[in-house]
C-alpha cells in the first residue's frame, strides 16, 4: 500500500492541476487520466518504475449502467522488481477516437494498440505500424462494440463454395 | 552482410533487390497452428519477419459477454488447448476475485494438483513437437506417452479427456475420489523415470543442442519492456513467477523453487520448460500427500456456490438451491466494478480483466494472454538467424493459435 | 497332373474386378494431410503418438504438402481468415481426394457461434466423413478412417468415375429459406410475418 501512495505522490506532483480519479477495488489501485494527460502519465509512470505493461485493452460502455464515456481504455502496469500493479484508465467518446500510442514508453504496446482498434476502432496516433491485427483487412466493422451483435452481420457466410465437381 | 549494415539507408538499391521474401504458414507444420510470417531473406539469413495473425480469431472475448462465469469455462477450456484446465483455473481465479470468494482448502489443494499438472503437459508437448520439428521424431513419442497419463487422471476427475470444463465458480465439478488420489500418486512416482528418458533425448542430443543455443536470443531489457512473461522472461533472467509473487491457490504452503536461466536464447527456454517440470512434480507430490479433507464448494446454502449433484436430484431443498444458482434472473449479483485477476499459466501470465455490471456475467471480459505478446516479440528474436532457425525459435516461445487470436 | 495345378492355383491366385483392387490399394494406402488448427489437431496428433499409433490402420504418413496427400483431416475451427486457405489447399490436393471433417467446431462451428467462425466446412467444401465431439477422442479418429477405408472400397472406381456423379457437397444441404416460407404457408400462417432468418 505504501508504494501506492507513491505513485499517488510522483503522478500528483509531475501533472499538477489534472483531475486524477483513484479508487480501489479489493487490493487494485485505479487510476482515472484524463486523455489528453495519458501520455505523460504513462511516460511518469514509466520513469517511476512501473516497467512492464501488461496489457492495455479496452471497454464499450455503452450498455453499462450509469457510463457517461462511451470506451474506456484500460492500461494494465506492472513493476517486475517489487511486483505493484496499477491500473490506469482513460475514457474516449466518438467522434475523436483518438490517443496517443504508448509504444515509444513501452514497445511492447505495439500488438496490443492495434488489437484495440481492431476490435474498437479506436485510433492510437504515432504507432510505427498501425493496421488491423486480427480480422481480415476487409472487415469493415468493429466487432467487440456492443452494437455489433455476437453472430456477426454475416460475414461468415460470404464464401464461394466449391463442389466435388469443381474440385 | 552484417545486420548494422542493412538497416542503413544508404544501402545500394542493388542489394535490396537482391533480398527475397518468404512466406511461411499460415498451413505449415513447425507453426503446430495456424500463423503466418512474411520473411525477409539476405541469402539465408532472416533480416525481417512480419508475422501476420488472426487464421483462428473466433470471437471468444464476445462469447464471454453472452454467457455467465459458469458457462464461459467451457470456452476457455478451448483457448490454450495444449493445458486446458491451467485456463479454466485462470478464470475462475480471476471471477472468485472479482466476487470475493475464499475457496476450501480442499479445492484449493486440488486445483493447484491440476494446474502442475497441466505445466507438465503443457510443458512435455512444447518441448516434445520443437525436437519433432528439428528432427527427432523419438521424445515427441515418449513426450506422448507422458502426456496420455495426465489426460486420463484428468478424465478420472471431470468426465472428459481434454477439454474437462471440471472448475466452478467456488469449487469444482466433482471432488475427487480415492482412486484419482492414487493415479496422481502413481504418476508421481512413475515420471521421473520418463522425464530422464525423455530429457536425455532432449537436453543431450546433440544435434538439438547446437540448433538451440545462442539462437533467437531475447535480452532482459527486451523481455521487461516487450512485457514477456512466464518461461520466456524466466529464461532471460526476469526473476518473477506469480506463483510465489502473488501466491494463490495453495501455492503459499508448499514448497518449490522459481526456474531461471541467464541466455535468453531458444536453449535456456527448453532448460527453463525441462526444470519447471520436476518443480511441478514436487508441488503435486507434496500437494497429494497434504490434501486436506472437506467440502470442495464454498458454503451449502448460499448463492455462491452450485450444491452437490447428488443433493440436486435427491432432494427438494437441492434442487432449489441448484435452481436459485443457475436461472438467469435468479442468480448471483456482482459488484458493479472491475477486476484483473492472474495467474502464472504455463505459458506466462494468463489474466482475465472483467468488468462488471452487477450481473452474473461478464460485461467485457478480457484475456490477457501470454502468446500474442511472446509473439509479438518474435521479430526480434529472429533477426539475424538462419532460416532453418524459424522452427527453433517458433517452437521455444510455444506459440497456441487459439490463445493467440481468441 | 491338372487337378495338380488347380490346387497350387486355387492358393495363389484371386479372381476380382480391377475396380476393387484399385479401391482395396487406395482404401490402405491413405495419406493424410493434416489440417490441424485447433484443439483436435492435437488430438490428431495423440492419435498418430505413442499411444494410439494409427499406423496400424494404414494411414500414419503425415504429409504437409497437399499435392502429395489423399486424405484432408480437418482438425479444429476454421475462421473467416482461414477458409480461403483451406480451400487452396483442398483444390491443390490431386484426384482421387477424400475430406474428413473432425471434431463439432468443424462441422458445425459448435460451441462458436459467433461471427468469425464458419458454421461447419461443408457450406465451403465436400466432406466425407463428419466425427462428432469436441474434442473426438482418437478411437473416434480412428473408426472414421476405419469408416471411410469401407466407403471407398465400395465406391471407388479405378479411373475416379465416382467423383464425376458427385456435383453436390457431400453432406446437409444448406438450409432454404423458401422452404420456411413453403412450411408457414402449409401450415396456415400468414407472410407478413417477420421472416425468421436462419442464419442469424
Amino acid at each position: 500500500m505504501t508504494a501506492a501512495t507513491n505513485m499517488k505522490e510522483v503522478l500528483e506532483s509531475k501533472l499538477g492541476g489534472v483531475s486524477l480519479v483513484w479508487s480501489a477495488f479489493r487490493d487494485q489501485n485505479r487510476v482515472a487520466v484524463p486523455v489528453s494527460h495519458i501520455a505523460a502519465a504513462l511516460q511518469t509512470l514509466r520513469d517511476a518504475g512501473m516497467d512492464q505493461l501488461v496489457d492495455i485493452t479496452a471497454v464499450d460502455m455503452l450498455e453499462y449502467p450509469g457510463a457517461t464515456d462511451r470506451f474506456e481504455v484500460v492500461y494494465l502496469l506492472l513493476n517486475t522488481t517489487s511486483g505493484e500493479r496499477l491500473t490506469v484508465k482513460t475514457h474516449v467518446n466518438e467522434p475523436e477516437l483518438k490517443l496517443p500510442s504508448a509504444c515509444p514508453v513501452w514497445f511492447g504496446a505495439d500488438w496490443l494498440e492495434r488489437e484495440v482498434y481492431d476490435m474498437f476502432g479506436i485510433v492510437f496516433e504515432g504507432h510505427p505500424n498501425f493496421k488491423r491485427l486480427l480480422l481480415p483487412d476487409a472487415f469493415e466493422s468493429f466487432p467487440l462494440r456492443k452494437d455489433y451483435p455476437v453472430k456477426g452481420r454475416g460475414e461468415r457466410h460470404n464464401f464461394p463454395i466449391i463442389t466435388r465437381a469443381e474440385s | 552482410m552484417p545486420l548494422d549494415l542493412i538497416d542503413s539507408p544508404d544501402l545500394d538499391a542493388g542489394f535490396r533487390e537482391g533480398l527475397w521474401t518468404l512466406n511461411f504458414g499460415p498451413q505449415h507444420p513447425a507453426t503446430h497452428t495456424t500463423l503466418r510470417l512474411v520473411l525477409q531473406l539476405d541469402g539465408e539469413m532472416v533480416i525481417g519477419a512480419e508475422p501476420d495473425i488472426g487464421f483462428l480469431h473466433s470471437g471468444f472475448e464476445k462469447l464471454a459477454e453472452v454467457l455467465d462465469y459458469n458457462q464461459y469455462v467451457t470456452i476457455v477450456d478451448r483457448m490454450n488447448y495444449i493445458s486446458p484446465m491451467a485456463n479454466e483455473i485462470a478464470w475462475h481465479h480471476a471471477v472468485e476475485g472479482l466476487l470475493g470468494i475464499e475457496l476450501t482448502p480442499r479445492c484449493k489443494y486440488i486445483r493447484t494438483i491440476f494446474a502442475e499438472l497441466m505445466r507438465i503437459h503443457d510443458h512435455l508437448l512444447c518441448t516434445g513437437t520443437c525436437v519433432l520439428d528439428l528432427g527427432g521424431a523419438t521424445a515427441f513419442m515418449y513426450a506422448f506417452n507422458e502426456r496420455e497419463k495426465i489426460y486420463e487422471i484428468c478424465e478420472r476427475a471431470s468426465g472428459q479427456r481434454f477439454h474437462t470444463g471440471y472448475t466452478r465458480v467456488g469449487g469444482l465439478l466433482y471432488d475427487v475420489t480415492d482412486d484419482w488420489i492414487k493415479m496422481v500418486r502413481d504418476f508421481c512416482k512413475t515420471f521421473p523415470k520418463a522425464y530422464k528418458d525423455f530429457a536425455g533425448l532432449v537436453m543431450k542430443n546433440r544435434i538439438f543442442v547446437e540448433r538451440t543455443k545462442g539462437v533467437g536470443v531475447l535480452t532482459k531489457e527486451d523481455a521487461i519492456a516487450g512485457s514477456a512473461s512466464g518461461p520466456v522472461a524466466r529464461a532471460s533472467g526476469v526473476e518473477r513467477d506469480l506463483r510465489r509473487d502473488e501466491p494463490y491457490l495453495a501455492y503459499n504452503d508448499l514448497d518449490f523453487d522459481v526456474c531461471c536461466a541467464q541466455g535468453g536464447d531458444c536453449y535456456a527456454r527448453f532448460q527453463v520448460r525441462m526444470m519447471e517440470m520436476l518443480e511441478s512434480l514436487k508441488i503435486i507430490e507434496q500437494a497429494v500427500e497434504n490434501l486436506p479433507s472437506g467440502p470442495v464448494f464454498i458454503s451449502g446454502t448460499g448463492k455462491e456456490g452450485l450444491p452437490d449433484k447428488t443433493e440436486v436430484y435427491r432432494s427438494i431443498e437441492g434442487l432449489i438451491h441448484h435452481f436459485e444458482n443457475i436461472m438467469p434472473n435468479r442468480q448471483m449479483p456482482s459488484p458493479k466494478e472491475s477486476y484483473y485477476g492472474a495467474t502464472e499459466s504455463p505459458n506466462g501470465e494468463l489474466g482475465y480483466y472483467i468488468v462488471s455490471d452487477g450481473d452474473f456475467k461478464a460485461y467485457r471480459a478480457r484475456t490477457r494472454p501470454p502468446s500474442l505478446l511472446h509473439f509479438s516479440l518474435f521479430s526480434r528474436m529472429i533477426r539475424g538467424c538462419m532460416l532453418s532457425d524459424v522452427a527453433a525459435v517458433l517452437g521455444s516461445i510455444n506459440i497456441i493459435a487459439a490463445e493467440l487470436d481468441r | 497332373m491338372a487337378t495338380e495345378i488347380n490346387k497350387q492355383l486355387g492358393d495363389n491366385v484371386f479372381l476380382t474386378t480391377i475396380d476393387a483392387a484399385a479401391s482395396w490399394a487406395r482404401a490402405n494406402s491413405l495419406w493424410p494431410m493434416p489440417f490441424a488448427t485447433a484443439c483436435c489437431g492435437i488430438e490428431l496428433m495423440s492419435t498418430a503418438a505413442s499411444k494410439h499409433d494409427l499406423s496400424r490402420f494404414g494411414s500414419e504418413v503425415m504429409r504437409f504438402t497437399p499435392r502429395q496427400c489423399d486424405l484432408m483431416i480437418v482438425a479444429g475451427r476454421v475462421v473467416m481468415k482461414m477458409i480461403p486457405v483451406l480451400q487452396r489447399i483442398w483444390l491443390q490436393m490431386p484426384e482421387p481426394k477424400w475430406c474428413i471433417s473432425m471434431g463439432a467446431c468443424a462441422c458445425s462451428g459448435g460451441v462458436f457461434d459467433t461471427y468469425a467462425v464458419v458454421q461447419g466446412i461443408d457450406r465451403f467444401l465436400p466432406v466425407d466423413i463428419y466425427i462428432p465431439g469436441c474434442p473426438p477422442r482418437p478411437e473416434q479418429l480412428i473408426k472414421a478412417i476405419m469408416d471411410l477405408q469401407d466407403k471407398i472400397k465400395k465406391t471407388g472406381t479405378y479411373d475416379a468415375r465416382e467423383f464425376k456423379l458427385r456435383i453436390l457437397p457431400d453432406g446437409p444441404k444448406r438450409f432454404d429459406e423458401d422452404e420456411l416460407v413453403r412450411i408457414r404457408e402449409r401450415n396456415g400462417f400468414k407472410l407478413d410475418e417477420p421472416k425468421y432468418d436462419p442464419i442469424h
